[in-house]
């Protein structure tokens, strides 16, 4: 039984990565459109990142450089398990720094920094279909995909804005892609969607338990629905990084103790030590300032 | 000072090791061995040969081993290493007419060629905890007797001649039996890929499904046609050869659920089929799986589908407890980007109530003044 510990390069058999290759040519011809795949069973969870570690497994080389994150961040536990399952099923280069990644996958989050040519953004996606908590049934939701059938995404949308003054999806916001599909960015928090549009890196999405690949090709448009008198708009922070000043960022709401306290701080942990080792400081690094109190 | 939590790795490796400890238990006790398990857990490692579709007894007890007798989590293990397999071919269909038979129950006739076999149930057993079993007292070896060469005909076939049931499902001549882990899912499904399903599906949820159709909700009036286990040649046609060539036997459960019908506009009235088969000893779980067949026909049938049980899309999306336990457990993944936009999202339509509910306040005060 020894032979059970040998795999090939990436874990996935070639044969396996050509049909996810030929998924991925597929996705990126016909940009938003989630195209079936038969998704194999990996050797983590279902709903823990499959579909993003068979996408990354179909297209890593050994001169790859990889990145994973999850919520952001380069060391949360199941970034770090999913690292380490390619570097030891493909023994490749890993990074946490973004500019240095020509592979970056991510769970939840795009990074802050833009992303260049050459990269590629390989999103986990829960569920694919924007239309799934309007419609359960696959076989209607494809349906309406063909026959470019979103008005019911617009009346849940108007619905919100009845009851709530506002559309309240502030997650998974759905996007239009190259004014076709409409398409779930992977429960992404709406204020990365403007970095989709027009972005210059390849955008791939996996989803495992599901069986759906689909992609952003580069400098496509990606639009968040809205309308005309409510347009579409991100999360405003009152506060910039508590460590790193940074403003215009996603921050994550740090709990101190059980009296209300609390602190903002980027929710982009290499975005944030690299503004730091730039000498930016925030409120709680600000030098000198016990001695200015 | 706040600190952004470092050391994921670290925290992996030490739980990794402690499980590991835990597993393992009580160092002054031997350890459980992969023969014990396969002997004395036999329908354990049945359920996960069966929901893991890979026939290995060994395999399975180590899976068993290895997930602490958690058997979905040994199920998962399994299917993680079936999937890394080649394909060499497709089998020839088992032929369960010649089965070598050690139970066979029908609930259809009283008496039939080959006779009512009980085997080794739990059926009869008075559900009393054994003290004996506390020590490791002898047992007794099985009485035997003699084949009596009659064969074991069955039930289907035998209501097939008199041409009361329908014909057994049929493909044509060119069809190729699809492979549910080789491609992407698409509804409706081919009834072989169906099954398929049914037969890695959950027991526990089959169990229920299989159940709410006799508590009404898609009612299928059924029959126990022939309930058989026991063990079947695996055959291989191989092309140079031109000729099957058996890859050894394995053990089964088949059970033919024989189904009234009263006929509708697309069928005659007859007798209608649903169809288990499980791998190993798992009667529970060919039952409840031809059950939920006979249930997921109703289209193909003429049948009103009003019932979660003949929702081919629901049932088969759901039954897989592998898919199941991975999405529902990764809610314990961190959430918190999310969440944090829902907090602000909240937040804000908190104050908004607030700020209306005051500047209210106000008019009514002025109002009243
Ligand atoms: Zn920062």
């Amino acid at each position: 039984m020894t032979d059970l510990a040998t795999y090939n390069f990436a874990y996935l058999d070639e044969q396996t990565k050509r049909m996810i290759r030929r998924a991925i040519l597929k996705a990126i011809a016909i940009p938003g459109y989630q195209v079936p795949f038969a998704s194999r069973e990996m050797p983590m969870p279902y709903g823990w990142g499959t579909g993003g570690v068979q996408v990354t497994a179909a297209i890593i080389g050994p001169e790859d450089v990889l990145k994973v994150i999850d919520q952001g961040a380069d060391d949360t536990t199941n970034a770090v398990s999913i690292r380490a399952f390619f570097q030891k099923v493909a023994n490749v280069a890993v990074t946490t720094h973004t500019k240095d990644a020509t592979i970056i996958q991510t769970r939840h989050r795009i990074p802050e920094q833009k992303l260049g040519a050459g990269q590629v953004l390989v999103y986990q996606v829960p569920i694919p279909e924007p239309l799934r908590f309007l419609e359960p049934r696959e076989t209607e939701t494809r349906k309406m995909h063909a026959l470019e059938e979103y008005g019911l995404m617009h009346v849940k949308l108007y619905e919100d804005i009845a009851r709530h003054g506002r559309i309240s999806t502030t997650y998974a916001y759905p996007v239009k892609v190259a004014g076709r599909y409409v398409m779930d960015p992977s429960p992404t928090p709406k204020f990365d969607n403007p970095k989709m549009h027009m972005s210059e890196a390849l955008q791939l999405f996996g989803a495992g338990r599901e069986k759906r690949i689909y992609a952003v090709p580069p400098y496509t448009e990606v639009v968040s629905l809205d309308f005309e008198d409510h347009p579409f708009e991100i999360q405003k922070f009152e506060q910039p990084c508590a460590l790193c000043g940074a403003q215009g960022v996603y921050l994550d709401e740090v709990v101190l103790d059980d009296k209300g306290g609390r602190m903002f701080v980027c929710s982009d942990t290499d975005h944030c030590e690299d503004r730091r080792e730039h000498g930016h400081a925030g409120e709680m690094l600000a030098p000198n300032k016990e001695a200015a109190e | 000072m706040y600190v952004a939590v470092k050391g994921g790795e670290a925290a992996i490796n030490n739980a990794h090791r402690l499980l590991a400890d835990r597993r393992r238990g009580d160092r002054s006790l031997p350890s459980v061995t992969i023969e014990q398990i396969v002997a004395q857990l036999g329908l354990a490692v049945d359920r996960v040969m069966a929901e893991a579709s890979l026939y290995d007894r060994s395999l399975a007890a180590l899976a068993i081993r290895q997930s602490r007798g958690d058997l979905i989590e040994a199920i998962f293990l399994l299917r993680a290493y079936r999937t890394t397999l080649p394909r060499f071919g497709t089998s020839v269909p088992v032929d369960t007419a010649n089965m070598k038979i050690e139970r066979r129950v029908s609930a259809t006739y009283k008496d039939l060629p080959g006779g009512q076999l009980l085997g080794p149930t739990f059926d009869y057993t008075h559900r009393l905890l054994d003290p004996s079993l506390l020590t490791d007292e002898a047992v007794e070896g099985p009485a035997r007797k003699d084949t009596t060469g009659e064969h074991a005909v069955r039930v289907s076939d035998i209501l097939a001649h008199e041409g009361l049931i329908e014909p057994d499902g049929e493909f044509a001549e060119d069809h190729q039996a699809g492979d549910l882990t080789r491609e992407p899912m698409e509804f409706p499904m081919s009834r072989d890929l169906r099954l398929q399903a049914l037969a890695r599906g959950d027991e526990g949820f089959l169990l229920a499904l299989g159940y709410s159709t006799q508590r009404g909700y898609g009612r299928n009036h059924p029959f126990v046609g022939e309930i058989r286990i026991g063990e079947v040649e695996v055959e291989l046609e191989v092309a140079e050869l031109g000729f099957a060539v058996s890859l050894g036997r394995i053990r089964i459960t088949e059970c033919q659920m024989v189904n009234q019908f009263k006929g509708s506009s697309k069928a005659p009235p007859q007798f209608t089929r649903g169809y288990g088969l499980v791998f190993g000893q798992s009667e529970r779980k060919a039952m409840s799986m031809s059950l939920v067949d006979r249930a997921l026909r109703a289209e193909e049938l003429g049948e009103d589908i009003i019932a979660p049980a003949q929702d081919e899309e629901f049932v088969i999306s759901h039954s897989d407890n592998v898919q199941a336990t991975g999405f529902v457990e990764h809610l314990k993944l961190p959430h918190y980007v999310d969440f944090q936009a829902e907090l602000a999202l909240v937040r804000k339509m908190r104050s908004d109530i607030e700020a209306a509910r005051k500047g209210d306040r106000g008019e009514m005060q002025e109002a009243a003044e």
